[in-house]
């Protein structure tokens, strides 16, 4: 087990006063909320936040906490001493988190027993029917699966008692039909397949949130889809009618004579379908072929001669 | 034990609806929180009074969301249905910012 330096957790000295505990913790948590932070591990953060929270605003708490001192590095190996909360009685404490059961090792083997344990399960006896917790997941699927619809299947880990009355980890598959037109952002409800429920309850639900793998070349924002399509700049000069990809196939496309690097082309109807389907979004970029003989370098040579021609004539250069 | 075909699945997209009864289900959430909320403006439902209202999917989340900021940052209604838009349009920002840095 490792040891926990809640002051570090919070960033304040350990002669910190209460005020500032709460002033730290208050900030840090608005930091790290998950339902408002971007960072990987606000979840976690979020949830060490909340366990040195609940330690130290308790004066009592964080009167027995302060005994190991500074001698005790974050993360480093620990075991309390046997009878280290002799004279310390923790009776008036009690979880306030709503989460307490969710707190790491180190703070069940130091607050979990006694007068700790006996609060936290007094406001949680379950004699009332209760549904069970919902879960949340993120499913990451392909630009082509929302465009499809497909079916996917999900590996989840459900924990169970057993008819010995072991929690046992159960894994479950589940087909999910992922109707097509689906976007990033986009929860799916799966009925019944959260927590099972509290006296006899009904089982919480499954939320997933659809994500889309990176794609090689679509850009996707919403229904729309961008595409960056490399061109000539004889096709660019001339107009040219050229393929281009889009989801549900190969189509032809008109670049308008004149075209310039940047300009955007819209494809009705091509992006993600819909009641409204998105558009796809064809941005052209002009390519510039290498001359590598000495032919086709003289034809640069005569572009230059024969097209007076300054790019840079808006930059007053 | 169940097939996996007898799952309902809901996707909770704009065309999705929710009796009030139903919002308050599935959020485990009273009638009279969720009626704060559309005073609020937190929630916009569809349809004159509480009978008919009828509650878009993303709705459900909104729900869920202004909860965890209550009870986890001492937000009230108000402030929550502020971080509601402000998180969409960070989302919506985000997306686009993707979009760009990409190309």
């Amino acid at each position: 087990m490792k040891f926990k330096d809640y002051y570090e957790v919070l960033g304040v000295p350990r002669d910190a006063t209460q005020d500032e505990i709460k002033r730290a913790y208050r900030k840090l948590a608005r930091k790290y909320h998950p339902d408002v932070s971007k960072e990987p591990d606000a979840e976690a953060r979020f949830k060490e936040l909340g366990e040195a929270y609940e330690v130290l605003k308790d004066p009592e708490k964080r009167a027995a906490y302060d005994q190991f001192g500074q001698n005790w590095q974050h993360g480093q190996d620990f075991t309390p001493p046997p009878g280290w909360d002799a004279g310390f009685e923790f009776s008036g404490g009690g979880f306030t988190g709503a989460e307490a059961e969710q707190f790491s090792d180190f703070f069940e083997s130091l607050f979990g027993g006694g007068g700790f344990h006996r609060a936290a399960g007094g406001g949680r006896r379950h004699t009332w029917k209760q549904k069970g917790e919902d879960h949340h997941a993120k499913i990451l699927i392909d630009l082509e699966d929302a465009y499809h619809g497909t079916e996917k299947s999900l590996t989840l880990k459900v924990p169970e008692v057993d008819e010995t009355g072991h929690v046992v980890t159960r894994t479950k598959t589940l087909q999910v039909k992922i109707p097509k037109g689906i976007t990033r952002g986009k929860r799916i409800r799966l009925r019944g397949q959260g927590a099972p429920g509290i006296g006899g309850g009904e089982p919480g639900d499954l939320y997933l949130e659809v994500d889309f793998k990176p794609h090689p070349f679509y850009r996707i924002e919403g229904k729309d889809l961008y595409l960056d399509l490399p061109v000539t700049p004889w096709e660019a000069a001339l107009g040219a009618t050229v393929k281009v990809p889009t989801p549900g196939g190969i189509v032809d496309l008109k670049i308008p004579p004149g075209s310039q690097t940047g300009r955007k082309l819209r494809l009705k109807g091509r992006g993600l379908p819909g009641k409204t389907p998105g558009d796809e979004y064809v941005v052209l970029k002009i390519e510039t072929p290498e001359p590598k003989t000495d032919e086709q370098r003289q034809l640069y040579e005569r572009m230059a001669e024969i097209m007076p021609f300054n790019p840079r004539s808006r930059l007053g250069v | 034990m169940k097939t996996p075909y007898d799952m309902i699945i809901d996707i909770l997209d704009e065309e999705f609806e929710f009796t009030l009864g139903e919002l308050c289900r599935a959020s485990a959430t009273p009638a009279e929180t969720i009626i704060e909320m559309v005073e609020e403006g937190l929630l916009e439902p569809r349809g004159p009074s509480p009978l008919q209202w009828r509650f878009s999917g993303p709705a459900l989340y909104r729900v869920q969301t202004a909860l965890r900021l209550q009870r986890d940052l001492h937000v009230n209604l108000a402030g929550a249905a502020l971080v509601l838009d402000l998180l969409d349009e960070i989302a919506r920002l985000r997306e686009r910012l993707a979009r760009l840095e990409q190309g």
